[in-house]
């Protein structure tokens, strides 16, 4: 029988505007985590052009694999197996990991593993909570998705709620947009939030009938739409961070509201977040008082690994492998891959 | 010296082991499916048949575009994952050159068409210069390197070496009445045994180009698309635009 005690994962990344690389030794042990991030080229457009994306993936790929293998002073020769993100996400750039780690594994005879990139940022929580183990809760929640998710057992998910229309992360880029922070909202809010009222402006809380954790958050993207449109109407000069705080608050609320409803339903003793927009600070500090108040464990991976990364892959990857998950050379990207499904 | 050698830059994925003067393997698909799903399997089939061990391989020939953006990338990710993991270099084929050395040796004018989308084609001109009572083969002598054209602009071009002509390429039955009306000079049409992409032109190309010590590492290699992206094309226009 195979040991797997020390299972070593070569992963790749390329969902979106990171290529990215990473050696994990059993799931938890990081031993290289490389991001080459695109954002500087991408902030010339305003948002994620594809096209450009998929290009820089593929300048960039090798550099970042071989220095992930440096870094973790490793060989492929050394490597278990190769874990790649295979959806959901763009298209094109998908196309560049899976086609690259198909043929990695090809010529250098290792197996490899097709990762779901939610379930990536899910497992992120396991490489700095070594104690954290299913069952759990989580919220994902980042620029192209928002779940309330049960993690039932590794690689075992139901899905409790998720967003009706834009992701929260579409909506602090949006709002950002808006209020002329430019581009990536997410850390241009949060940061000027901090010197704002979040009381100042009372922001719609959506909730969606007949699902009590599902989201909606263009209703109130439009909410901070109109309000900007009515000061400048009215000739009333906006405060930007006012804007900012109360808008993060509005959405902030909602995500907690509808969390610890599922705790209070569900039993939860444990719950985690997951995905970029885990990094805002006022969002974990919330879930951190909602958490303490529930007398319940809270989880959140460092900004790190939050930001789409590959050592969450090799995580997830992890425990695919050991449970036998095997992709075949025929695997494709699959840009709107659901969560559970392979 | 084996090579392997990858074509999918347009419609057809094509693979192919070659080794010294001799094609070991040649395996062509022209169907639906995704480069992605066909092409791995496609040299993993190939591998198996002919009990290649992939550690034999010393180089990766590939088709370095223009063709489909994506279709480049698959290809060209493909060939950096095993050159990466050998440790081995890549050798950057120009698509349309390696069509157009489908017709080795042809005294005409040769023009693969490749259909570019937005009323162009990827072509170029092309013919074979034998150097006479040497051993040295028929080299490919580009007339036109290849480029974007509007597909009226090539057949005048041709019209104007006033030369016979074989047109060979995907972009034949789509521009096929076009070429009808503005060619002057005698032209024909590439039979299907030879009109569409070949990973053994690609290989065969490929050890000239490695001969002459055109080739790069892996980590360098990246597609040459021949055009901008869209975004990078609008935001050129608006920016000339304020100017």
């Amino acid at each position: 029988m195979e040991s797997i005690e020390n299972i070593v994962i070569l992963a790749i990344e390329t969902s979106c505007d990171e290529t990215a690389a990473a050696v994990v030794r059993n799931g938890r042990e990081v031993l290289s985590n490389v991001i080459s991030s695109q954002i500087d080229l991408h902030t010339l457009y305003g948002g994620v052009v594809p096209e450009l994306a998929s290009r820089k993936h593929i300048e960039k790929i090798n550099q970042v694999i071989t220095q992930a293998l440096n870094e973790a002073e490793t060989t492929l020769e050394e490597i278990t197996a190769i874990a790649v993100t295979y959806g959901p996400g763009l298209v094109g750039a998908l196309l560049v990991g899976v086609s690259a780690a198909k043929a990695i594994s090809f010529a250098a005879e290792k197996p490899l593993v097709g990762v779901h990139h939610i379930e990536g940022h899910i497992s992120a929580n396991f490489i700095e909570n070594k104690e954290l183990v299913p069952p759990f809760a989580c919220l994902v929640v980042s620029g192209g998705h928002t779940h309330l998710v049960v993690v039932e057992d590794y690689g075992k998910y139901k899905i409790l709620g998720r967003t009706r229309d834009d992701a929260a992360g579409e909506a602090f880029d949006k709002v950002a947009r808006a209020i002329g922070l430019g581009y990536p909202g997410g850390p241009k809010i949060d940061k000027i939030a901090k010197e704002g009222n979040p009381q100042a402006i009372l922001f719609p809380r959506a909730k969606v009938s007949g699902s009590a954790y599902d989201f909606s958050f263009s209703g109130l993207k439009s909410a901070v739409l109109n309000y900007l449109n009515s000061c400048e109407m009215k000739g009333i000069a906006v405060n930007t961070a006012d804007v900012a705080a109360s808008f993060q608050k509005a959405v902030t609320d909602v995500l907690v509201e509808h969390a610890m409803a599922a705790v209070d339903e569900y039993q939860f003793t444990k719950f985690a977040i997951a995905g970029g927009v885990a990094s805002n600070s006022a969002l974990r500090a919330a879930f951190q008082e909602a958490c303490h108040q529930k007398k319940i464990a809270f989880y959140y991976p460092s900004p790190i690994l939050c930001t789409d990364n590959a050592a969450m892959i090799g995580a997830a990857g992890y425990y695919e492998y050991i449970k036998g998950t095997r992709s075949g050379y025929h695997l494709n990207a699959v840009p709107n891959l659901k969560l559970g499904e392979r | 010296m084996k090579l392997l050698a990858l074509d999918s830059s347009g419609l057809v994925a094509s693979a192919a082991v070659m080794e010294d003067d001799t094609l070991i393997a040649e395996y062509t698909i022209n169907h639906k499916k995704t480069h992605s799903q066909t092409l791995l399997p496609m040299l993993d089939e190939i591998k198996h048949l002919i009990d290649l061990d992939i550690k034999t391989i010393d180089a990766v020939a590939v088709a370095a575009g223009p063709g489909s953006f994506t279709g480049l990338r698959i290809g060209s990710a493909t060939a950096k994952g095993i050159a990466l993991a050998r440790n081995i270099p890549i050798i950057p084929v120009p698509t349309v050159d390696a069509l157009a050395y489908n017709l080795y040796g042809t005294e005409k004018i040769i023009c693969p068409i490749m259909d570019a989308r937005r009323n162009q084609v990827y072509t170029g001109l092309y013919t074979f210069e034998s150097v006479q009572e040497t051993a040295v083969p028929d080299t490919l002598v580009s007339l036109l390197p290849q480029c974007a054209l509007d597909i009226v602009e090539i057949c005048e071009k041709i019209n104007a070496l006033g030369r016979a002509v074989v047109f060979l390429g995907d972009g034949v039955p789509v521009y096929q009445q076009q070429i009808k009306n503005y060619m002057k000079m005698p032209y024909h049409f590439a039979p299907a045994s030879c009109n569409r992409q070949r990973a053994a032109s690609v290989a065969a190309l490929g050890a000239c180009l490695y001969a002459k010590g055109v080739y790069q590492t892996a980590a360098e290699h990246a597609p040459e698309y021949l055009r901008q992206s869209q975004a990078e094309r609008e935001r050129n226009e608006s920016k000339n635009h304020k100017v």
